[in-house]
């Protein structure tokens, strides 16, 4: 029996997921980190997921998931006059991140439930596998 | 009179094995809940268990290379995977619905166990009938 796969691929998902969480962190920690230049100023990132599909060969129905890349999200970041500030540029303007918090928020909740989803997939089929070790007794 | 132990216990040995390739597959779908452009996939039960009953029935192919696709028919083959039609598709072409798919887990977990339920009582006997206990 081959449900010992079931781990690997609900292990993917565990840590395709907390990447996901980590650049939601990594967004909203830098929510704030304004900067006078607005080619530099950070731009909120995520992750693109992918499936992985067996090798060639092993003719299998089941897929992986891994984390494809990290984007960046390119919409323009928002202007804020601020001629006080040690980082404004000639004009006494700063240059906020195009972090949504909402979306990050959401993104955030979406992510967490998705990693339960999968600690539960584990946990049932481990709790599965066990009572098939036991079979017969 | 030696016992043909697979006949003996029938059909709830091809169940445990379905039963557990499906388990691998909605676990798959649940991995790939947020993956753009994934489809769903489910086994259809009564297909993959005829299919398992019935392993002869099936042509089976020569693989010469290590890496010729087989044919096997135990449920992993393309016959018995469905796509899952999605009820409200999302604009990023996956059609995973969690909620589906969790329902169908806890579904395929519950029927696991009374197989293994099964499996146990007609163990159980065999053991009866050997220690005459």
């Amino acid at each position: 029996m081959s449900s010992f796969k079931i781990f690997d691929i609900a292990g993917s998902g565990l840590s395709a997921q907390s990447v996901r969480l980590n650049t939601v962190a990594s967004n909203l920690a830098n929510a704030d980190s304004v900067s006078g230049d607005p080619a530099s100023v950070y731009k909120a990132r995520h992750p693109v997921f992918e499936a992985v599909r067996a090798a060639l060969g092993a003719p299998k129905s089941d897929a992986a998931v891994q984390v494809r890349g990290i984007v960046e999200n390119n919409a323009p970041p928002t202007t804020r006059y601020e001629p006080g500030n040690p980082s404004a540029d000639a004009n006494g303007n700063v240059y906020v991140p195009n972090v949504n918090a909402v979306e990050e928020m959401v993104d955030m909740i979406s992510a967490s439930r998705a990693y339960q989803n999968n600690v539960e997939v584990m946990n049932t089929s481990k709790d599965l596998l066990l009572a098939t070790l036991k079979l017969g007794q | 009179m030696p016992i043909n132990l697979d006949a003996y216990l029938g059909v709830h040995a091809d169940a445990l094995k379905v039963s557990s390739q499906r388990m691998e597959l909605l676990a798959t779908n649940l991995a790939n809940a947020d993956t753009p452009n994934f489809k769903a996939r489910d086994i259809d039960f009564r297909e993959a268990l005829a299919a398992a009953a019935s392993p002869n029935s099936a042509a089976e192919l020569n693989t010469t290379q290590p890496n010729h696709l087989s044919a096997d028919a135990t449920g992993q083959d393309a016959a018995n995977l469905k796509y899952r039609v999605p009820l409200a598709p999302s604009l990023d072409g996956n059609t995973v619905d969690v909620q589906l798919e969790q329902a169908a887990f806890a579904d395929n977990a519950v029927r696991f166990q009374a197989t293994l339920t099964f499996l146990t009582g007609r163990l159980r006997t065999l053991m009866t009938a050997i220690t005459g206990q």
